[in-house]
């Protein structure tokens, strides 16, 4: 019983040790306060000084979590100095204990926390997530950016395909007959190839490049499609992602790895030019001369931008028409293209849709379902 | 020479060179390396550096047999390994009546042997260069085969039984980077990549390749495309295969032929001939 009381108070402590660090914006989830639990276990925990290293190591990922670890730590376990008497966590009541595992932010915490704390981000109700279809990214909340995510991820598994020179075996009467299998069942009929079968064509996922424009005029709309990008590179093989502003950076690998806001950090790390000028031209001119061997072959380009391009006309022209012959579809996203006046009066705009062979709006889920659905069909 | 000799970096890079290949030191210490070692070497590069001709010159030099698998898109284990002879399983069937047992018509006689195979059962006494060429055509699933193919030098043919090779062929993987191999099969891999020669390396290869061919052409060729290597602003860059067809386009047509007249042994996008024309890259050379 003493022991239970204990490794609740140590539950307690570590919940609020995980909720402080989230506050400061570091990323611990129950797993990692789980494997807290068992490193506290696997060292003396008597030893303050132990028990603090075992748990910087568990909880922090990075160099910047540790002064966060650190003062963190300071808050939920104070200055070292050991609290004498009853405990002060004999009372509580059994479903606090109850609670707090499973809660990010405990009931009650040494120090109040901050609104932000609050981790409850997944949509409550269909009907909340069809609020967000046709909401403008721009608008979004932090809340609602991430209960759109699961949404985006749904969206993100559906893209092109196209059709392999592999083959698998089909009922339907078709492109070539299965021998492999007409010689086994002929084993059983004396002989006698009775039963025919066929094989067919198979499809495979045909190669997706997407290149999104981070300049400063797409920052509200950039974290989002950025999520896209992470969710389509997780979700399917043969995507490659880009990011560009005056220069074009490959973000796939940063984007790789189920652990979505990891990716997202990584890639806004990688790309140096976040939310300055625009150069379209010249970012393509680098996709397809340092590669052109991913975007060519069949593959299907999304280029993410509002085609505010400050860079020269011409060259954008030119880079469009090379890109357009090399690829298999060129899809043009643009946000404000959901604006019911919209023309493309944009000098970058006006020079490249003569050469894209769809231009959508790239605002909202809805449309980015729009672009799922078009994919599908190419 | 046999594979056993290329037992020093020099020896590699002589061994290459006896069939015209000079190869920089890294990469006759990435071939010397993948025959001490027993692992295999995956060479990338851009398009026309001679990543597949490494594999040539090393299994020539040494008196080994090359055996190629070209990759393709589709490739499975019944291009790469084997396939039943189906057409004539069939009227084996229908010859004998029925009187056919499974095991008689699963046996070697039916059995189609592809290159992989091949490189496996070779005769221990004749050794073996396995080229798989543009591994990355090839789609994950037949990568992943290969990870395990070369791990164990191993297949299984369900009716035969596992087949094991009696000694590991020297293995060179090439990839165009069309798409990233998996880490695995790199991690696998020994890695070079294979950069444009130097100039000096670059007239020596041409020298080599093409007896008969002048300093003067050797010259005017390798600065040539060293010119448009440098230019930075072209979609495709010519190679050490197009400075060599240059350099035999001069050869026939004179001396001092005109490197514009020509340039389309070097260069075959549109944009980028019209682009070194009008901006005069060639001018003097």
């Amino acid at each position: 019983m003493a022991y239970e009381q204990l490794s609740d108070a140590v539950s307690h402590q570590l919940g609020a040790l995980g909720a402080s660090l989230r506050v400061q914006g570091s990323r611990v989830g129950l797993g990692e306060l789980l494997t807290a639990h068992r490193a506290l276990e696997a060292v003396d925990c008597t030893s303050r000084e132990d028990a603090r290293l075992a748990l910087r190591a568990v909880l922090c990922s990075e160099r910047g979590d540790l002064a966060k670890f650190e003062r963190a730590f300071w808050e939920v376990f104070g200055d070292g100095r050991v609290p004498l008497g009853p405990s002060p966590f004999d009372d509580l009541s059994e479903e606090a204990r109850e609670a707090l595992p499973h809660a990010g932010v405990p009931a009650t915490g040494p120090r109040p926390l901050e609104q932000e704390a609050d981790p409850t981000a997944v949509p409550a109700a269909w009907s909340d997530v069809e609020l967000l279809r046709h909401k403008d990214f721009a608008t979004y909340t932090d809340l609602e950016m991430a209960a759109a995510r699961e949404l985006i991820a749904r969206l993100a598994r559906r893209g092109p395909t196209r059709v392999s020179r592999r083959t698998r075996p089909s009922r339907r009467r078709g492109h070539e007959p299965d021998l492999r299998r007409m010689v086994r069942g002929s084993l059983r009929t004396a002989g006698e190839p009775i039963e025919r079968v066929w094989r067919a064509p198979s499809r495979r996922p045909r190669p997706l490049v997407l290149a999104l424009d981070v300049s400063g005029s797409m920052t509200p709309y950039a974290r989002m499609l950025l999520q896209y990008l992470h969710a389509s590179v997780a979700a399917r093989r043969r995507v490659e992602a880009f990011a560009f502003g005056t220069r074009l950076t490959r973000i796939t690998h940063e984007l790789g790895g189920r652990d979505h806001d990891r990716a997202l950090e990584r890639a806004a790390e990688a790309v140096v030019d976040f939310s300055g000028g625009t150069r379209i031209g010249a970012a393509l001119a680098a996709l397809n001369r340092d590669h052109g061997r991913r975007v060519g072959r069949g593959a299907v380009i999304v280029i993410l931008s509002d085609g505010w391009d400050r860079g020269d006309p011409e060259v954008l022209a030119l880079e469009m028409a090379r890109l357009r012959r090399s690829a298999h579809r060129l899809v043009w996203l643009n946000p404000l293209a959901a604006h019911p006046e919209f023309a493309p009066l944009t000098r970058g705009m006006k020079t490249a849709i003569p050469h894209t062979d769809e231009l959508l709006a790239g605002n909202s889920l809805a449309s980015l379902e729009q672009l799922a659905v078009i994919l599908e069909e190419i | 020479m046999s594979l056993t000799y290329v037992g020093s970096v020099e020896e590699a890079s002589e061994a290459l060179a006896s069939q015209g290949y000079l190869a920089g030191r890294p990469l006759a210490l990435a071939v010397h390396l993948a025959v001490a070692l027993d692992q295999p070497l995956l060479l990338e590069g851009e398009a026309g550096v001679g990543k597949t001709e490494v594999a040539r010159a090393l299994a020539a030099a040494t008196n080994a047999r090359l055996i190629r698998l070209q990759c393709h898109e589709g490739i499975d284990v019944h291009h790469a390994v084997y396939d039943w002879d189906y057409p004539r399983q069939l009227l084996a069937l229908r010859a004998a009546e029925g009187g056919v047992d499974e095991g008689q018509l699963f046996s070697r006689r039916f059995l189609l042997r592809r290159p992989l195979l091949d490189a496996l059962e070779a005769d221990p006494g004749e050794p073996v260069v396995l080229l798989i060429d543009e591994i990355d055509r090839a789609d994950d699933e037949f990568e992943a085969f290969l990870l395990e193919f070369l791990a164990d030098f191993a297949v299984t043919i369900p009716e035969l039984g596992t087949i094991s090779a009696a000694r590991p062929p020297v293995v060179v993987l090439t990839s165009n980077r069309t798409r990233e191999l998996h880490d695995a099969l790199k991690r696998r891999c020994l890695y070079h990549w294979i950069d444009y020669p130097s100039a000096e390396l670059e007239r020596a290869i041409v020298h080599a390749r093409i007896p008969g061919v002048s300093e003067a052409i050797a010259s005017r060729v390798v600065t040539a495309v060293g010119r448009l290597r440098e230019h930075g602003d072209l979609y495709k860059l010519p190679g050490v295969g197009e400075t060599l067809v240059w350099a035999r386009a001069l050869l026939a047509l004179g001396e001092d032929a005109d490197l514009y007249e020509t340039l389309g042994v070097a260069l075959k996008v549109h944009e980028d001939v019209e682009r070194v024309t009008q901006r005069g890259v060639l001018d003097g050379v």
